[in-house]
């Protein structure tokens, strides 16, 4: 595998004889016996002892190489290169504040909300396999996973409890942040893409809740989206409403459920917020999320204590100056 | 008491989340004021002196001059990332062996479910429907809560705070916080223990009577003062609400400028972000109480009675 290492004795370029006065018979006959050689020295016992010592260490095969970029060894430059060369592992600095990663700062809320989303999108691409948003279909199918398909009752019940939980752990995430004062200058904007964040992941979960088509989707669904219709100009119901020019066939409960009842186009439109649209939006916004993170200086700390007694005066206006 | 019927609502699947957030945040709220209790102490400590203030590396954990400040994200901090995902995974395995996520019958929309409720964590939007007409609790209070949160860094002029914990440099933002925290995850605990079948306010340990009938008479606040006509309910109402808002308004000042510190904080406040800020501590975080225990205690529903609206 090493291509450059000159061990064998180079096979001599075959020399040029002279075409006249050579039957073409002996020039095959030459030929072959050169390739014959060539094959011979290939499967010799050195050569294949040797290609499979190579073998024995594959971070020097060029398969490895080709996949991981550099070399894995205990050195500063190589653990900083091997988080900074990976796609997967960029997301982090090289080196963090020696006390960031004690869980008692962070509680690792953030990870785990992310780590969950993870779950839920294997989880939930898995359980669209066995599932039509249609009307009478939908039910049929929650009954089938739950029943026939290999595992299907625990992979529903992981993309249940793995919703539940995400919602629990953005709350302790927003929790965090606040306590520990992480969404200050200059950190505002990203707390604001946080925000949104945390009411895609409800929406996500809501718009889940009618899919299966049962009782408790469907009155829950009914319940939720019979506020739209007291939307202040733009629903039937709301203030202003009817001056608006707001009915039950044209409002924004219309909208969302695709007609004046919850029926199969709410659940299609359900299934396409749920699938589709959030989870697209979700990414982008946790990609602009992470990056912002980054972008801001890291995490917020463990930081050195500030004292009153160092606090600079005018504040809004030194903030102003502070954000270039 | 009837237990059965406290343990059947808390053993509910689908409520296992909020019965978990009980004990979740209690214990995270424990673990971060014991932090800013540590560095409060230590706060005080550098501010009674100086010179320590200069030397201090500032922090309530040990530190050595020869350590390194910085560590490799491989392996220490991803070896803690692994270890969690584990741990999570675990949990999630189990939590999903143990439990079933619920299947009821399939959709009928002849068939209502009583009580009909939303999932959990929206019960707090559910439970305000009680006190607020519809367009309030289900379209204005939840953007009024969004809106505030996504304004909350804008209008926190405190610049103090930044990466530790403390509670004596930030009592105002963690507060208010709190109290919108606490209250959210308040009605939510009223939407699922409490309340049973016809959104009926039931005692924890109380029977849920599927066909109990309430006498209960609620009145408008104008009509207790003898004012049933319109206009004069509206500008009663108004009156009222404008009254409302001045006088939390002015409670809110004198709490929160209760210290020498919190002065100093409130000259570096501008008047917008000041007003921003009352507005949204009043709207939400006042009202909502407010209207809670006007309607629990003195039974009035409406304060203000317009032809177009009602507050």
């Amino acid at each position: 595998m090493e291509p450059d290492k000159p061990d064998k004795p180079a096979i001599q370029p075959p020399e040029e004889k002279p075409v006249a006065g050579v039957s073409l018979i002996e020039r095959v006959r030459g030929d072959v016996k050169e390739d014959i050689d060539l094959l011979k020295d290939k499967v010799s016992k050195e050569n294949i002892k040797e290609e499979i010592e190579n073998l024995k260490d594959p971070t020097r095969t060029q398969l490895y190489k080709s996949m991981f970029r550099v070399k894995h060894e205990p050195t500063p430059r190589s653990r900083s290169l091997g988080v900074l060369t990976n796609v997967f592992l960029h997301l982090h600095p090289a080196k963090i504040n020696r006390d960031a990663v004690r869980f008692s700062y962070t509680w690792g809320m953030g990870g785990i909300t992310f780590y969950l989303f993870i779950v839920l999108t294997f989880t939930g691409i898995l359980l669209m396999f066995y599932y039509h948003p249609s009307k009478g279909q939908a039910y049929q199918d929650i009954l089938y996973l739950e029943n026939d398909v290999p595992f299907g009752k625990l992979l529903r019940n992981m993309h249940r409890w793995g919703a539940h939980l995400m919602v629990i752990t953005t709350w302790l995430h927003m929790f965090r942040v606040v306590m520990t004062g992480s969404y200050k200058t200059p950190r505002e904007f990203n707390w604001a893409v946080g925000v949104v964040l945390l009411v895609l992941t409800l929406l996500l979960s809501f718009t889940g809740y009618l899919l299966p088509d049962d009782q408790l989707g469907f009155w829950a669904v009914t319940v939720g989206t019979n506020m739209a219709r007291a939307t202040p100009m733009l629903g039937a119901e709301g203030p202003f409403g009817p001056q608006a020019g707001m009915t039950q066939y044209n409002d924004v409960r219309f909208g969302l459920l695709g007609g004046s009842i919850v029926d199969a186009n709410a659940l299609l439109r359900s299934y396409i917020w749920h699938c589709i649209a959030i989870p697209v939006i979700v990414s982008v916004l946790l990609a602009v999320h992470f990056w912002r993170v980054r972008k801001d200086g890291g995490i917020s700390g463990p930081a050195p204590v500030m004292l009153e007694s160092e606090m600079r005066s005018p504040g809004a206006r030194a903030v102003k100056q502070s954000v270039k | 008491m009837d237990w059965h019927q406290l343990w059947e609502i808390a053993s509910a699947p689908d409520n296992v989340p909020i019965v978990a957030m009980l004990f979740l945040v209690p214990f995270f709220a424990w673990m971060g004021f014991r932090q800013a209790r540590a560095n409060d102490k230590l706060i005080d400590q550098l501010e009674a002196d100086p010179q320590l203030a200069k030397t201090h590396h500032r922090k309530t954990w040990p530190w050595k001059p020869h350590w390194a400040r910085e560590l490799h994200v491989w392996p220490y901090l991803l070896r803690i990332e692994f270890l969690a995902v584990l741990i999570v995974t675990i949990i999630l395995y189990v939590w999903s062996i143990t439990l079933n996520a619920p299947l009821e019958e399939p959709a009928n929309p002849n068939l209502t479910m009583n009580p009909s409720k939303a999932p959990w964590y929206f019960l707090g939007l559910q439970e305000m429907l009680v006190y607020f007409d519809p367009w309030i609790a289900g379209v204005v209070m939840p953007t009024l809560i969004l809106v505030g949160l996504m304004v909350f860094p804008y209008v926190d002029s405190n610049p103090l705070g930044v990466g530790y914990y403390t509670w004596k440099q930030r009592k105002v933002a963690i507060g208010a916080f709190l109290i919108g925290f606490i209250m959210w995850i308040s009605l939510i605990i009223i939407g699922t223990f409490i309340r049973g079948p016809g959104w009926v306010w039931f005692w924890p340990g109380q029977t849920w009577d599927h066909n109990v009938v309430l006498y209960e008479i609620n009145r408008d606040l104008p009509d207790i003062f003898g004012i049933t006509t319109q206009p004069w309910k509206g500008i009663f109402g108004g009156v009222v609400v404008l009254l409302f808002y001045v006088l939390s308004g002015l409670l809110i000042h004198w709490i929160i400028l209760r210290s020498e510190f919190e002065k100093k904080i409130f000259q570096r406040t501008s008047l917008l972000q000041y007003m921003v800020f009352q507005f949204f501590a009043i709207t939400v975080l006042i009202s909502m109480p407010a209207k809670l225990l006007a309607r629990q205690l003195f039974r009035i529903k409406y304060v203000w009675v317009t032809t177009w609206f009602n507050i």
